[in-house]
């Protein structure tokens, strides 16, 4: 289906001869950083990181299922520097997905939409995130390490 | 489908830059976007070094004066210079906004000035608003009732059911919450943007409409309402501070609670 908004692309110049209209700038000249949109696509690519990372538990899952050499193997990468790194990742990404996914639900129950409350709770959960991370890994460490 | 980069027809190149003139204490320099159809050339970013002693403290004061005193051919909508009329709306320092309402010294730095984002340019800060006046168009934004009004006499509403259309009835359609929202960028040509739904739920809330049901059909679509993700920029970006983002929440309550 082609954009209906392509109409008005279409300009003149004074002479009358037909001219393509540029498109103005969005990305490139917006604030992203602001707390509205980060946490917003934060939470989008939070959710394509753990749905990626659940791909990453089930390989656990099935290599345990399997035989020993593959539960090695799993067991190598997953301790290793890069492995470490990627489960961290993964836990940060988890919790920011499970807070601003319950930030989500309020507005959804249709409270909290005033900028003041949206920029409480988005440092909320940015702290959440940070300190329910950190929690994870430390008990993790104490019962594992 | 989104689309992250500019076409190549539209990405921005350098521009010109006009030194303020010798002796100017209090330099600012104003970065502005500029396209003129006549040019056969990509858009450019503009350098206008301002003395703010001699200007003053709007952006709007700013782009007055370099049209005046400068640059003639610098082209944007302007009218009431109050923040009333909507027209000024334009891109200043990566957030939407009217340029009468917006305080030079607000900017830290070089003032950035665009048109309102994701839009076709007519020509420099000027937009192409046809999409976005079809679409409030299509919302039909003006009251509908079956019911003959009294004879001789409006038809009333108590205190509250007035109240109700607080922070509603005072968008001026200027789009600076539209064009700031990515889901607009990206599904513009099917989802209504947060202007338009705020105008809807207007209607909607009205206790004098009759149309309520009808209204809330033509809204339950996956693209017209359920584009809004609740990203917030439009309530963030509002020069009248008004807030879109809690009346399209209102709407997908009612699609919800009407269901029974």
């Amino acid at each position: 289906m082609s954009d209906p908004r392509d109409a008005g692309m279409i300009g003149r110049r004074t002479d009358g001869k037909i001219v393509h209209r540029p498109l103005s700038p969005h990305l490139q000249a917006y604030d992203m950083m602001q707390m509205t949109s980060f946490t917003s696509i934060a939470h989008r690519m939070a959710g394509c990181a753990w749905a990626a990372g659940t791909l990453l538990l089930a390989w656990w899952l099935m290599a345990a299922a399997t035989s020993d050499v593959a539960f090695a193997r799993v067991q190598w990468f997953m301790s290793s520097f890069l492995g470490i790194l990627v489960l961290f990742g993964l836990t940060l990404a988890a919790w920011y997905h499970t807070l601003a996914g319950l930030r989500h639900l309020v507005w959804d129950a249709g409270y909290g939409f005033d900028i003041p409350t949206v920029y409480k709770t988005g440092r909320a959960v940015l702290i959440g995130t940070i300190v329910l991370t950190v929690l994870t890994w430390l008990f993790a460490i104490a019962f594992w390490g | 489908m989104a689309k992250f980069a500019l076409p190549k027809n539209s990405t921005i190149t350098a521009g010109k830059t006009h030194k303020a003139e010798p002796g100017s204490k209090n330099v600012k320099t104003f970065k502005i976007y500029r396209w003129d159809p006549d040019d056969d050339a990509n858009p450019r970013t503009d350098n206008y070094e301002l003395d703010l002693d001699k200007c003053g403290p709007m952006v709007l004061d700013a782009l007055i004066k370099i049209k005046n005193e400068v640059d003639t051919t610098l082209t944007f909508r302007r009218s009431c210079r109050e923040g009333i009329c909507g027209s000024c709306a334009m891109n200043i320092d990566g957030l939407n906004t009217l340029a009468c309402l917006k305080p030079i010294d607000e900017v830290k730095g070089d003032v950035r000035i665009s048109p309102l984002p994701h839009m076709p340019v007519v020509k420099d800060l000027v937009p192409d608003l046809s999409q976005v006046y079809a679409q409030y168009r299509s919302i039909e934004p003006w009251l509908k009732a079956e019911t003959p009004p009294p004879p001789d006499e409006e038809r009333r509403q108590s205190k509250e059911e007035r109240a109700k259309l607080d922070g509603m009835w005072e968008c001026i359609l200027c789009f600076c919450c539209s064009t700031s929202c990515p889901s607009y960028w990206w599904n513009g040509d099917r989802y209504l943007g947060p202007a338009i739904l705020l105008a809807a739920y207007r209607w909607i809330a009205d206790s004098r409409d009759e149309a309520t049901g009808e209204r809330l059909d033509d809204l339950e679509d996956p693209f017209r309402l359920y584009r809004c993700h609740t990203i917030m920029n439009c309530t963030r970006t509002c020069p009248k501070g008004l807030n879109p983002a809690e009346a399209i929440g209102k709407i997908k309550t009612l699609m919800v609670t009407r269901q029974g």
